[in-house]
C-alpha cells in the first residue's frame, strides 16, 4: 500500500471583517490506495474546507499552513498542494486528485452537454484528439452506469435524473484515472434509494480502480456503509480517528458517542407510538378525522394546452384528532403537494380532500381562510421562511396580528414570549433578527410561529432535513413534547423513514403519486409488504458497519428480486 | 416531459440550477430502467416555442399602438395644438369638424386601427407626406444607427464585463466600474459634443455631422435600387472613398449612443458572470484542472448570458430613447431626429405614426431576443 495523501498538521484560516477565523487547527490525516477515510462532523467542522484543500480550491480569503503532501497514482512523484504555484495546481487537479460535489445538479454546467464536459477534462491535460477523447468519454460513463451512453454523451445535464448526475460527476472524476477522490457529501442531496447505488459504485472506484477516497459526511449510516477509517472533526480539529468498526464499536471521544447517540434509528418510535395508542379513548376511531382524503389525486395544469402533470393520483388517507401521520416518499413522490393541498396551497383537482370538516375540492379562499388559523405550517429551510426584514417576535407574532388575536406586534407580545420558552428559546431573542439565529433556533422560532394560534393540525414539510444530526434530535424530541402538550394532529413529511419512525403514530408511503402502504410504525417497517417499502427501508444505512453488510446484502437480494 | 412549474427564463441567474432541473427529471431508480424516460428532442419543442412567442406581438402591438393613440389625444386635437390663437374660433372649428377630429374619440381609433390593418399611416400635417414614406426612409438611418451602437456596446461593454468579474474587487475592477458609470451617466449629447470637441474640431480627424458628405451622398442618390442604409449602398456604389466617407460619419454617433449602453452591458455582464463564477460547476471544472482563462470564457461566460439576452431586449428601447438625442446632437437624419421636429412642429400624425414603430421594433426585438436565449439555454422549451 502506498500513501496517496498525507495532511501534516494543516492550518486553513478565513480572513473576515472581524478577524482571521481558524477554520481547521493541526490537522493530521493519511489515506492509502484503495482505502476509504471517512471525514465526519458538523457544519462548521472544518471537514469541507480540509477537503477543498487537497485540490487547492480554497478562496483567496483563506491562508493555510501546514502540508498536504499528494502522490501521483503510480507513487512517483510528490507534491506539496499548499506551497504549489498556480499552474502546477492545475496540473494536479483532474490527473493526481478528482473531486465529487455534494450537489450533482449544481456540478455540471448546464449550458455544454456531458460529453463536452467530460472531453474538456481530458483535453486540459493531454494532446488527445477530438475523437480519442470522445471514445473514452463514452467508456466512462458505461463503466458508471449510465445506459446507452454513444448516445446520452450527446445530452444535456437537466436531462439525467439526480443520481445519473451524480454517477456523471463521478465518471468525470474517474476518466483521468487519478490515485485519490474527495468526494464532499456525494449522497446528501440524493434519495435514499439513489443513495445505495452511488455508494456501490463509490465501493467500486475503491476496489476496481484502486483509489483512495476522501468521503466528507454528516451521516453517520453513509460512514458504516462505505468508511475503512474514520476521522471525526469537532470545531476544525480532529477529536477522534479510528478504524470503521472500532469507532462504532466503542467510540472513545465525548463528542463521537454524543454524534452517535444523536443518530435516528428505525424502530426507536414504535414503543411510544404504541404506548400513545394505548392511551386514546375507546370512541377514537369514531370521530370526526382531523383530514380525510379519498381518491385524492392533484395535477399541476401544462402551459399552453400542454398535458398537465399528474403530482398525486388517488391517494386515501385520514388522519385523526391528535394524530401523527407520518408520510414518507421520494423527492417527485408527491408528498410536498400533500401537505399544501391540505394547507390550501395548491389546489384540488380530483377526488376529495376534507380538511377539518371543509371539502377542499373547489374551494374558495374566502371560505378557507377562517379556516388557516386552525392550521399550522413548518417549512423545511428554516432560513427562507422567515423574512428577513422582520425581527423573530415581530415573524412569531404575525399569525397573531392577522387573524385578530392582538392588535399589532407589540401587544402580542407576552403570548410571543410564552411560545418561545414553549419552544425553548431564551424570550431575549424575540428581538434578534433571522440571520442572527443558528439552523436549530430558527426552526425553533418555525415551530413557535406555527403553535401560535395552537392549530388542531400541524404541517411539517420536512422539518429537520436542513438542520445537523444532533440538532435535529432536539428538534424531533421538542416536537413530540409540543406534540404531546398541545394535542395537536400532524401530518409529518419526510424523506427519511427513521425521522418518521420517531414521531408518527401511522406512517403512509408515497411512491410516484400514490400510496403504496400505509399502517403503524410497527407493521410498515417491521414486516413491509410492499417491494419499494422495502426497497426503501433495505437502503437506508444503518450507523453499524457490521449490521450495514448485512443490510447491503438484503438489498442486492432486493433488487435482483425485482 | 413534465414541466417545471418555475419560469423557464429567469432574469437573473440563480446558482441553484436545481430549481430548474429537479423537478423535470424522474428519480432514477436501477429496478426498473425500462420506465426511464426516453431523452427528448430539442427541434419540436422550439418550433412550438416560436409560434407562440410571435402570435404574443399581435396583442402586444395592439396595446402600444393604443396607447401611442390614447397618449396623443388625450393631449388635444393636432389643429387647435398648432393653429389655437392663430384662428378666430369658428374658423379653427371649422377645420377641426373638416378633418373629423370633432367626431367620437372611439369612432376616430376605430377609423385609426383601420387605416393601421391596410398599411396607411395618414399624411404628415405639415409637410404633406406619407408617414409610411418617413418611416422607410428614416428608419433606415435609425437602424443603422443603432446596429452600430450595439456593436460598440457589445464590443466594449462584453469584455470589460467579464474582466471586471474575474478582478472582482480589485484594481481593474473598480476602475472598469467607474468608466461604466461614466458611460451611462453622461448624457448623449454631452458626450457627443465632448466627442465632436475633441475629434472632429482639434484634431480634425472625424466630420462633424451628418450621415455622408455631399458628394458621397450624391453618388449614392444616383444608385438604381438603393436601400436608405447608407452603408450598404456606399458598398453597392463600388466606391471605397464613399464607404469610407460613410463610416468616418458612423463612428462618433455610433460611441456617443453605444458607450450609453456599453456601460449596462459591463455592469450588467459583471454581475451575472460573479454569480456563475461562484457556482459548483466552476469550481467542478475547476477541480479537473481546467485553466483560469476558460472557466470564465467557457463555464462562467454562457450560463450568463441567458440573462444578459434578456436584458439586452430592454436595452434596445432605451437606445432608442437614447437615438434620439443622438440624431440631434449630430444631425443624423433619422427617425429620432424627425421625431424632435414634428415633435416641434407639432405634427401629431406623423408623431403617431413613427412613435408606433418604434414600438413595434421594441416588441420585435425582445421577440428575437427570446429565441436567442431559447437557442442558448438548452433547458428552454414550451
Amino acid at each position: 500500500m502506498s500513501t496517496v495523501v498525507n495532511i501534516e498538521r494543516l492550518g486553513v484560516s478565513f480572513a473576515t471583517d472581524a478577524g482571521a477565523v481558524k477554520a481547521v487547527d493541526d490537522v493530521s490525516l493519511k489515506v492509502e490506495r484503495g482505502e476509504v477515510l471517512a471525514i465526519v462532523g458538523e457544519s462548521g467542522s472544518g471537514k469541507t474546507v480540509t477537503a477543498k484543500t487537497i485540490l487547492g480550491l480554497l478562496p483567496d480569503t483563506a491562508t493555510a499552513s501546514g502540508a498536504v503532501i499528494l502522490s501521483n497514482k503510480a507513487g512517483t512523484a510528490e507534491s506539496d498542494v499548499v506551497s504549489l504555484s498556480k499552474k502546477q495546481l492545475r496540473a494536479v487537479r483532474g490527473t493526481d486528485v478528482a473531486m465529487v460535489f455534494q450537489e450533482p445538479s449544481s456540478a455540471l454546467n448546464p449550458v455544454y452537454t456531458v460529453g463536452w464536459q467530460i472531453i474538456e477534462g481530458l483535453r486540459a491535460h493531454s494532446s488527445i484528439s477530438a475523437k480519442d477523447a470522445r471514445a473514452k468519454a463514452i467508456e466512462i460513463l458505461g463503466r458508471v452506469g449510465i445506459p446507452d451512453p454513444e448516445h446520452r454523451v450527446d445530452h444535456y445535464p437537466h436531462q439525467f435524473s439526480g443520481g445519473q448526475k451524480q454517477r456523471i460527476v463521478i465518471a468525470m472524476a474517474l476518466v483521468l484515472d487519478p490515485g485519490l477522490i474527495v468526494a464532499d457529501e456525494p449522497t446528501t442531496a440524493l434519495d435514499v434509494t439513489v443513495q445505495a447505488e452511488i455508494l456501490d459504485l463509490l465501493r467500486r472506484c475503491r476496489d476496481e480502480f484502486g483509489m483512495g477516497i476522501v468521503l466528507i459526511t454528516h451521516n453517520m449510516g453513509v460512514v458504516a456503509d462505505l468508511a475503512d477509517r474514520v476521522a471525526v472533526m469537532y470545531q476544525g480539529k480532529v477529536v477522534e480517528e479510528a478504524d470503521a468498526k472500532t469507532l462504532f464499536a466503542s467510540p472513545q471521544a465525548e463528542y463521537t458517542k454524543a454524534l452517535l447517540a444523536a443518530v435516528p434509528y428505525v424502530g426507536t418510535g414504535t414503543a411510544s407510538a404504541i404506548e400513545r395508542a394505548a392511551k386514546r379513548p375507546a370512541d377514537w376511531v369514531e370521530q370526526t378525522p382531523v383530514v380525510e382524503a379519498s381518491g385524492l389525486e392533484i395535477v399541476y395544469p401544462g402551459r399552453f394546452g400542454k398535458p398537465g402533470f399528474q403530482a398525486v393520483g388517488g391517494v386515501d388517507f385520514v388522519i385523526r384528532p391528535g394524530e401523527v401521520l407520518g408520510l414518507v416518499g421520494e423527492s417527485g413522490s408527491g408528498k410536498t403537494t400533500i401537505g399544501r393541498a391540505i394547507a390550501g396551497l395548491t389546489k384540488v383537482t380530483g377526488g376529495s380532500l376534507r380538511v377539518l370538516g371543509h371539502e377542499m375540492n373547489g374551494v374558495r379562499e374566502r371560505e378557507f381562510r377562517p379556516l388557516r388559523s386552525r392550521i399550522g405550517f413548518v417549512f423545511q429551510d428554516p432560513a427562507s421562511s422567515f423574512n428577513p426584514l422582520l425581527t423573530i417576535a415581530e415573524c412569531v407574532a404575525e399569525p397573531l396580528v392577522i387573524h385578530g388575536r392582538a392588535s399589532n406586534p407589540a401587544a402580542a407580545r407576552k403570548r410571543v414570549d410564552e411560545l418561545l420558552e414553549a419552544v425553548q428559546l431564551p424570550k431575549a431573542y424575540g428581538d434578534r433578527y433571522p440571520h442572527e439565529l443558528s439552523g436549530g433556533q430558527r426552526q425553533r422560532a418555525s415551530l413557535a410561529r406555527a403553535l401560535a394560534l395552537e392549530p388542531e393540525l400541524l404541517i411539517a414539510d420536512e422539518p429537520t432535513s436542513a438542520l445537523d444530526v444532533s440538532v435535529q434530535a432536539r428538534v424531533l424530541e421538542l416536537f413530540a413534547e409540543l406534540q404531546r402538550e398541545f394535542g395537536f394532529a400532524s401530518l409529518f413529511i419526510s424523506h427519511d423513514l427513521a425521522v418518521v419512525d420517531i414521531l408518527a403514530d401511522r406512517i403512509a408511503v408515497l411512491y410516484r403519486g400514490s400510496l403504496v402502504e400505509e399502517g403503524t410504525g410497527a407493521e410498515v417497517l417491521g414486516a413491509p409488504r410492499d417491494p419499494y417499502t422495502q426497497r426503501l427501508l433495505a437502503s437506508l444505512p444503518v450507523p453499524d458497519p457490521v449490521a450495514q453488510a448485512e443490510r447491503r446484502e438484503e438489498l442486492r437480494r432486493l433488487r435482483e428480486a425485482v | 416531459m413534465a414541466r417545471s412549474p418555475e419560469r423557464a427564463i429567469r432574469i437573473r441567474a440563480s446558482p441553484d440550477w436545481r430549481t430548474l432541473t429537479s423537478t423535470t427529471t424522474a428519480p432514477a431508480s436501477s429496478a426498473s430502467p425500462a420506465k426511464r424516460r426516453p431523452p427528448k428532442s430539442s427541434g419540436g419543442g422550439l418550433g412550438r416555442y416560436i409560434i407562440v412567442r410571435a402570435l404574443l406581438i399581435i396583442p402586444t402591438v395592439f396595446i402600444l399602438v393604443t396607447l401611442v393613440f390614447v397618449l396623443m389625444r388625450s393631449t388635444g386635437d393636432p389643429i387647435t395644438a398648432k393653429l389655437g390663437g392663430q384662428l378666430p374660433a369658428d374658423q379653427l372649428a371649422e377645420r377641426i369638424h373638416a378633418a373629423g377630429y370633432d367626431r367620437p374619440i372611439i369612432v376616430q381609433y376605430l377609423e385609426y386601427l383601420g387605416q393601421i390593418a391596410t398599411g396607411n399611416f395618414g399624411t404628415t400635417l405639415t409637410d404633406n407626406r406619407p408617414v409610411t414614406e418617413i418611416l422607410v426612409t428614416y428608419g433606415a438611418a435609425t437602424l443603422e444607427l443603432a446596429f452600430y451602437a450595439l456593436l460598440v456596446a457589445f464590443v466594449v461593454g462584453i469584455p470589460f464585463g467579464l474582466i471586471a468579474a474575474y478582478f472582482r474587487d480589485k484594481g481593474q475592477d473598480a476602475s472598469l466600474r467607474v468608466f461604466a458609470i461614466l458611460c451611462y451617466a453622461t448624457p448623449v449629447f454631452f458626450s457627443g459634443l465632448l466627442l465632436k470637441l475633441i475629434f472632429s474640431v482639434w484634431l480634425g480627424w472625424l466630420p462633424v455631422a451628418g450621415r455622408a458628405s455631399v458628394s458621397a451622398q450624391l453618388q449614392m442618390e444616383l444608385l438604381p435600387n438603393k436601400t436608405g442604409l447608407y452603408t450598404i449602398d456606399a458598398i453597392m456604389t463600388g466606391n471605397p472613398a464613399v464607404l469610407g466617407d460613410v463610416l468616418a460619419h458612423a463612428v462618433l454617433p455610433a460611441i456617443a449612443l453605444g458607450l450609453l449602453t456599453a456601460g449596462v452591458f459591463l455592469r450588467l455582464v459583471r454581475t451575472n458572470v460573479i454569480g456563475t463564477l461562484s457556482t459548483d460547476y466552476v469550481d467542478a471544472a475547476r477541480s479537473r484542472g481546467v485553466s483560469e482563462y476558460r472557466l470564465v470564457r467557457k463555464h462562467a461566460y454562457r450560463p450568463a448570458l441567458i440573462p444578459i439576452i434578456t436584458v439586452i431586449g430592454l436595452q434596445i428601447a432605451l437606445l432608442l430613447g437614447g437615438a434620439v438625442l443622438t440624431e440631434t446632437t449630430f444631425e443624423w437624419k433619422g427617425l429620432g431626429f424627425m421625431l424632435s421636429e414634428y415633435l416641434q412642429a407639432r405634427d401629431f400624425v406623423a408623431v403617431q405614426g413613427i412613435v408606433a414603430l418604434l414600438a413595434v421594433i421594441v416588441a420585435l426585438t425582445n421577440f428575437i431576443v427570446d429565441i436567442i436565449a431559447a437557442l442558448i439555454d438548452p433547458r428552454v422549451r414550451y
